[in-house]
Order: C-alpha cells, then sequence, then structure tokens
C-alpha cells in the first residue's frame, strides 16, 4: 500500500471506514458499534499510512502485523481491510450471518488480512509479542501493532506480556490503547476503575506516548515516533470517545454492541459523511 | 526390562529436533528443570524462550511465533499448560489451527510428592474436546521418541503427555503404525482391553495372569485418544464379549470415554479403569498412588474376570 502523510486523505479514508462500520452492522442488528467508532482512527493511520502491507498478498512474511485484542471491535478492521482492497467492500453486510467470512469476532483462517484469532479478551497482545519475537528470530524488519482496549486491561494475562515484552526488548512491538474510558456495562470510573494507564504501562518498562486518539497528525506522528529503537516495547495511550462520529451513540454504553433503527442508520451515514 | 525416564528421553529428542530444525523453538514456565526443555536452554539459548511463571501468556506467545512460521513446543506441567491456560490454547492455537506443541509433564499421578494440586487426571478429557487437538499419551520411552516425530510432522496443534517416573520398554511384537493408529499388543479372544500410558503394561500383566485361568485377554495400546481410528477401534472388539479401558486418568472424558463414544453403534459390557471421579492426594511414591486409586493389573483382572463371568 502507498504511504501518504496527506491528512485529508486519511481523514476521508476514516469516514470511509467508519461508513464501513455502519454498513457492516446494518439496521436492526446488534453490532458493536462504540468500540469500533473510537478506534475508527487509528486502524485508518495504521492501514492507510503506518504498515507495510499487500492486500494481494496478505501472508507476506515481510508485512507488519495488525491484531485486534479487543476483537469485537473488528468491524473497523472489516471495513479497513475492505478500503484496502482485501476483499470488496459490498461484503460489510454479510458481517455474522450464517457462513459469512465475517465472523463477530477475528479469525485467520476466514478472511483475507487477520492475523489472529480474538474475542474472548487479553490474549491478543501476547500472539503480538510471540509475532514480535520471531520477527527478531527471523531479523526481519516487520512490526506489530496491537490495539487492546481500557477496559480489557484488567485482564491479568495483558500484564503477563507487558513483563514479558519488556524482559526480551520487543521495541517492534507497539501496544495502542483505544482509552474510550467505557465499558459494555457502563464508565469505567464508575464500574472497574483501571487507574492510570500510561504510568502503569511505563512502570512496566514499556516508552508511553499518550495522544488524542482521533487527532489524525497526532496520530500518524505517534506511530512514527514508535519507530525509534529505544530496546523497549511501546504503548501509545490514544485518548478516544466512545462510538465517535455518531452523536447518538457518542459516550454511550448501549452502543457497545446495540442496534440502529432504520431512522438511526441514515443518520449515522449523515454524520459521517459530513465529518 | 530396560527402563528409562520419559521426560529425559523428551529432552533429548527435544534438543535433537532443535539441532535439526532452526525453527523449533521451546517455551517454559519456571520448570524446565522438570520438563527438561532446560536442555535447549543450555545447548541452543537463542531457541528457548523463559516465560515466567506466566502460562496464560506462554501459550499465546507460542500462538504468535507459530503463526510467524516457528514451531513452538510448550512446556509446564500438564495441570497448568492444559488448566490454567485452557482457554488460550482453545482460541489462540486450537481455533487458529496454530502449529503448536503442548508438552505437558508429570502427569497423572507421577508427581506423587506435590499432591492433588499438582496431579493431572482431566488434562486428555479438556484436550480431547477441542477441535483440531491431536492427543497423545505414550506407553513408554519408545513411543515418546516416536510422539516427538509425530508432533513434528503433523502441520497443527498436539498435545503430549509426558510421566515423570520411570517406564519400560515395552515389547513390539506386532507390526505397528504411527502412533495415530491403536497397536496390538498381544492377541486374546474373550476381552478386549484398550490402555495407554503405563496402564498398557499393566494389561499385559493382567493378560499373563488371566492366561491361567482360562481367560483370553487382548491388549491393544491407544496412544492417539484423540482423532481416534474408530474403524480400527471397532474392529479388535467386535469378536469379544466384553471390553475394557485403562487409563491414568480420570474416567471421565479421557480413553475410556472415547471408545464408548466410538462404540456406541455397536456396543459391548464395558469397564473403565481410571481415577473414579476424584483427585488425587501426596504419597511417597507414584506406585503407592498407583495401588490406592485401583491403577494396577489387579483391578484389570477382576474387571476380566466380571466381564467373563457375565454372559456364562
Amino acid at each position: 500500500m502507498m504511504k501518504n502523510r496527506d491528512l485529508d486523505y486519511l481523514s476521508s479514508k476514516a469516514r470511509a471506514v467508519r461508513e464501513g462500520i455502519v454498513r457492516a452492522i446494518g439496521t436492526n442488528n446488534k453490532g458493536h458499534l462504540g468500540g469500533s467508532m473510537s478506534s475508527a482512527d487509528v486502524v485508518t493511520a495504521l492501514y492507510f499510512y503506518k504498515m507495510n502491507h499487500w492486500p494481494n498478498d496478505p501472508r507476506n512474511e515481510d508485512r507488519d502485523r495488525f491484531i485486534f485484542s479487543k476483537g469485537h471491535s473488528v468491524l473497523a478492521q472489516y471495513a479497513a481491510l475492505a478500503e484496502c482492497g482485501y476483499f470488496p467492500v459490498e461484503a460489510l453486510p454479510t458481517a455474522k450471518q450464517l457462513g459469512s467470512f465475517l465472523q463477530g469476532h477475528p479469525e485467520r483462517d476466514r478472511t483475507p488480512g487477520i492475523e489472529a484469532n480474538t474475542g474472548s479478551l487479553g490474549q491478543g497482545l501476547s500472539v503480538g509479542l510471540g509475532m514480535a519475537l520471531a520477527g527478531k528470530l527471523d531479523q526481519k524488519d516487520y512490526k506489530v501493532y496491537v490495539i487492546v482496549g481500557d477496559a480489557e486491561l484488567a485482564e491479568g494475562q495483558i500484564w503477563e506480556a507487558a513483563t514479558t515484552a519488556a524482559f526480551y526488548k520487543t521495541s517492534n512491538l507497539v501496544a495502542i490503547v483505544d482509552h474510550n474510558k467505557m465499558q459494555a456495562t457502563g464508565a469505567i470510573a464508575d464500574m472497574y476503575d483501571i487507574g492510570q494507564v500510561a504510568e502503569k504501562f511505563a512502570a512496566f518498562g514499556w516508552r508511553v506516548l499518550e495522544i488524542d486518539g482521533h487527532d489524525m497528525e497526532a496520530i500518524v506522528d505517534a506511530l512514527d515516533a514508535a519507530d525509534e529503537n529505544t530496546g523497549q516495547p511501546v504503548c501509545i495511550v490514544a485518548h478516544t470517545v466512545k462510538g465517535k462520529g455518531v452523536s447518538f451513540a457518542e459516550h454511550k454504553a448501549s452502543f457497545h454492541n446495540g442496534a440502529m433503527t432504520p431512522e438511526q442508520y441514515e443518520q449515522a451515514l449523515e454524520e459521517i459523511a459530513l465529518g | 526390562m530396560k527402563k528409562a525416564c520419559p521426560r529425559e528421553t523428551y529432552g533429548k529428542e527435544l534438543l535433537k529436533a532443535a539441532g535439526e530444525d532452526k525453527r523449533i523453538v521451546a517455551l517454559d514456565a519456571d520448570l524446565s528443570g522438570s520438563t527438561m526443555s532446560c536442555l535447549v536452554r543450555q545447548q541452543y539459548p537463542e531457541q528457548y524462550f523463559e516465560m515466567g511463571i506466566a502460562e496464560q501468556n506462554m501459550v499465546a506467545v507460542a500462538a504468535g511465533l507459530a503463526l510467524s512460521g516457528k514451531i513452538p513446543f510448550v512446556h509446564s506441567f500438564s495441570v497448568f499448560l492444559t488448566g490454567r491456560a485452557f482457554e488460550q490454547i482453545r482460541q489462540s492455537i486450537a481455533l487458529a489451527g496454530a502449529n503448536v506443541k503442548l508438552v505437558g509433564s508429570s502427569y497423572g499421578f507421577s508427581d506423587f510428592g506435590d499432591g492433588a494440586t499438582h496431579q493431572a487426571l482431566e488434562d486428555v478429557a479438556v484436550m480431547r474436546a477441542l477441535p483440531n487437538m491431536t492427543v497423545l499419551v505414550p506407553m513408554d520411552p519408545g513411543e515418546v521418541v516416536e510422539a516427538v516425530a509425530l508432533a513434528r510432522q503433523i502441520e497443527g496443534p498436539v498435545y503430549i503427555r509426558i510421566s515423570r517416573t520411570e517406564m519400560e520398554y515395552m515389547p513390539r511384537e506386532y507390526p505397528r503404525g504411527t502412533l495415530l493408529e491403536p497397536s496390538l499388543m498381544a492377541d486374546g479372544k474373550d476381552i478386549t482391553v484398550f490402555s495407554n500410558g503405563l496402564m498398557t503394561k499393566e494389561a499385559l500383566l493382567a493378560r499373563s495372569i488371566l492366561a491361567e485361568e482360562g481367560i483370553s485377554l487382548r491388549v491393544v495400546n491407544v496412544s492417539c485418544p484423540k482423532p481416534l481410528a474408530k474403524e480400527q477401534i471397532l474392529d479388535y472388539m467386535r469378536d469379544v464379549k466384553g471390553v475394557i479401558t485403562a487409563e491414568e486418568h480420570s474416567v471421565i472424558g479421557g480413553l475410556g470415554s472415547a471408545i464408548l463414544e466410538a462404540a456406541a453403534l455397536e456396543p459391548k459390557p464395558t469397564c473403565l479403569i481410571g481415577a473414579n471421579d476424584t483427585f488425587g492426594q501426596s504419597a511417597e511414591s507414584h506406585e503407592e498412588l498407583l495401588e490406592h486409586y485401583g491403577l494396577t493389573f489387579k483391578t484389570i483382572v477382576e474387571r476380566a474376570r466380571f466381564l467373563a463371568r457375565r454372559d456364562v
């Protein structure tokens, strides 16, 4: 894929990804709108700016890897993969239908461009770490990007992976925390406060960058800054808004996995088109 | 009888494999001195990853290594590997079809001193329930060698159980296929015993005792309870009047269950020998526990007598 730092271009791609998310959910079907929308800008920057990847050769061994550890937000990845040409955009509405190659959570053997099976939370960072270790063994230059949810940080395995990544100095591993401050059942601060995310990763030996996860310039700058090899894994804490881009879903736990009425569906597409 | 410690045999095979194939990497969770993955750590440190006492992360990291072309052999005690990290094995390895070899050491009662927390009697049941998983239970050190070779040939997840205590080399008087196929150890016409691990030796002992009473036992070693070679299993039980299964595992979900599932449409009176829905406990020897929980030739002899009498 061509790398393009044109921020207008990237913003237009982010709108296409958000539109794809809405079309994948459709009307009157439950879908993980909130977390897909909050991570949409970071996912766009990865696929249309940062990562080396080849839609016609999805398993090229030199590709950068991207794993959605918060697998329920995979609609953002499906939309980006479709927009890149891994499969037709028209396939997005088949997501979650019986027999579809677009499952409710990512499955690598079903969908081109998917790297790992996730959905049960807390595992994706470890799988990404394994890929990063393999890259170091093979003296490959590829990087591994893993988006984890903030509520997902309650999983103990995340911190096992964090310890191990620092110990093995996997500077080719980048964790991006989609810090939208919401869990499925409410605000994290009220339900199960996971504490200071940046400070925690720093204490585990990671280099930490903190950004507005909807500021495209800040996102691409942080992804570039993550390339500097300090012998540490990198954590980008991306402050985001759950449901970003669709006013009726923003900051709403009810749209973690919610259904849109036909009116809300049209409203969502209009708001996204207006940017 | 020639004997060897299966974990030592395993360690040497793993070391040999790591020397032959640089894609092979070993991972361990601070038990490498027991699982014997320490041999790789010492000889090929670049092919060894110490993962700390964090089995869940270890298993998922292995999935990532496999999905990037490595062939990870992941080690811990059976109970921690298959229990603590079950759901990581399920999602990141079995569902993904990742080429990871899970090596569970000190299974059954073989970690006799450490007690119930360390004694895996459910590991075959949980691994057998996972699609894509191959489960191997070697009967002797020779089959440990075969299991490592077979695991290397299989492109996908494999679980191997390795015992902590010495095992005798079993005779191989009949032609054998790979461990995926059941192997006839001794033929007989009245009752078929399907066994694996240490229980195959016990079945052969029971056979010689029963021969003096006029009860003829066929002994079939089944090192691979998943995927089970169903047709061959049925062939070995069609002409007898009863079946005994014997394993160092719970009677729930292991080899005995697999045999019963296979024979559901052609059932035979069947006795399952194993741990009877119980946890283990500490003892001063492996043999003491096997005796206490009825995992010896004596139980096989009793059950065979019962089955032989049934329809007389």
